[in-house]
């Protein structure tokens, strides 16, 4: 299995914080690997680490490789925007723009020049097919993007990041706020997603990584207990530290 | 820290259980093996009749693993421990059914004179319940090793029940009119067989309830 994306005893400190710790893990493509661990165990400073969404922290330090296709993102002279349109990601809280759903979905190719309007109808009807949103808001494309419901509003923000044609997709808890229905939705647009991008996810639901995820990542205190195949993680856990986290046993 | 308790309280009662299971089946091999002894009909009723207890306790077993599997999403070994509880449940109804055969054929037996005096039946049947305790000790104790020990003694009980088949053949062919009898010795030997067969499965459990891994340890050799 190709690895999309990998890590290199990866470092990142907050301050005097050591947040991660030599954290090696390579991200298979066109898989979904779900990061699962208690709270402040570094999962989401990970995810954040891999299109560089933790360089606005005051303070803070990387140390260590990511590599993007055996490129390092943190070398000089990457284009951060460049490697945030490869690399994009949707957020805990659905949090679509103040616009139109149509401007919502096109504001990426515009930003990147994209100004033909034929051209970005198309994007905007390819995205919103895909994030599996089209069906239910082609007649309302000029409401607000805040109008529609919760799992519609990520779906939608999962579209904007389609729209820029990424190659990799961050999802950090995006079903956190949303029901049981707008999740299971989330969860089965995730495994059409894969076929054409890689996926990965931090989760607090161990559910969720159990159900939607090919390989699942345990963080402990800032440290990769365990990395595995799901299915085995979840049934026959290599690391006491993990057989203790996902069977309620710690605390 | 324990973090759910309430849970892993209901997973000790579901093993708690089993063990009264266990315990259930055991008594009915020893008296079903009594009550042919003794030619004890009363018995040999009320092994049947107290089968349907042990059925009862199957499907209440069950249906409490369907419960926490619905409501607890269990993870790892917990995962494991319901999976194959579900197991050792079915192995401990069908050595339960077992021990009501053996009770069925002391009432066809009934006033016969026997055939010889039984000696290898009580142990393999003493045998057998010693492997079957043993196995839900190493099920409760999570301890493979003793479990793969359990199965190579599978061996003692094969071969007791190649000497009384053998045993009873030769009875039969000297003399025809022992047949009958005879035979139905070898249906409570087969029983017996079959039961300790029934124990080793249970161990494969409980290997992979410590390890993960489904193997078949000791094929044996009926």
């Amino acid at each position: 299995m190709r690895k999309k994306m990998n890590t290199i005893d990866l470092d990142f400190y907050y301050g005097k914080n050591q947040a991660l710790k030599g954290v090696n893990l390579g991200i298979n493509e066109n898989e979904i690997t779900a990061l699962i661990g208690p709270s402040g165990c570094g999962k989401s400073t990970f995810l954040r680490c891999l299109n560089r969404m933790n360089d606005i922290i005051l303070q803070s330090r990387v140390e260590g490789r990511v590599l993007l296709d055996d490129v390092d993102i943190y070398q000089p002279g990457v284009d951060v925007v460049e490697l945030r349109k490869k690399v994009g990601m949707v957020f805990q809280q659905p949090n679509p723009f103040p616009k139109s759903i149509y401007e919502n979905v096109a504001y990426g190719p515009r930003r990147l020049g994209l100004h033909n309007r034929g051209s970005l109808d198309n994007i905007v009807e390819k995205s919103l097919r895909d994030a599996a949103l089209w069906d239910e808001i082609k007649e309302d494309l000029g409401k607000s993007g805040l109008s529609i419901s919760g799992g519609q509003q990520q779906r939608l923000c999962i579209a904007r990041v389609l729209a820029v044609e990424p190659e990799v997709i961050l999802m950090d808890e995006p079903c956190s706020a949303l029901d049981p229905i707008a999740t299971l939705k989330i969860e089965e647009l995730m495994q059409d997603l894969k076929k054409n991008y890689t996926i990965v996810i931090v989760t607090h639901n161990m559910q969720q990584a159990a159900r939607v995820s090919d390989w699942t990542g345990f963080f402990l205190l800032g440290e990769l207990v365990e990395y595995g195949k799901t299915s085995e993680l979840f049934s026959i856990p290599k690391d006491k530290r993990t057989e203790d986290y996902i069977t309620g046993r710690f605390g | 820290m324990e973090m759910r308790k309430t849970f892993h309280e209901h997973l000790r009662e579901v093993k708690d259980e089993v063990l009264v299971m266990g315990s259930m089946v055991e008594k009915a091999i020893k008296r079903s093996i009594e009550s042919l002894k003794k030619r004890d009909l009363d018995m040999a009723h009320q092994i049947i009749a107290d089968d349907v207890k042990i059925n009862r306790k199957r499907f209440d077993l069950e249906e409490k693993c369907i419960e926490l599997i619905a409501t607890q999403q269990p993870m790892a070994s917990d995962l494991r421990t319901i999976i194959s509880v579900l197991s050792v449940i079915t192995e401990l109804e069908r050595i339960g059914d077992h021990a009501e055969g053996i009770a069925k054929i002391v009432i066809m037996i009934g006033d016969e004179p026997p055939v010889k005096p039984l000696v290898d039946l009580p142990r393999m049947a003493e045998k057998t319940t010693d492997m079957l305790r043993r196995s839900l000790d190493a099920f409760i104790n999570r301890d493979d090793d003793s479990a793969r020990k359990i199965v190579g003694e599978d061996d003692e009980v094969d071969k007791l029940w190649d000497q009384v088949f053998r045993e009873l053949i030769t009875f039969m062919a000297e003399d025809p009119k022992t047949i009958t009898r005879a035979t139905r010795l070898i249906w409570v030997a087969h029983n017996l067989e079959r039961s300790a067969d029934r124990v080793t499965n249970i161990c494969e459990r409980v290997v992979f309830l410590v390890t993960g891994k489904m193997e078949e340890i000791g094929a044996s050799k009926y």
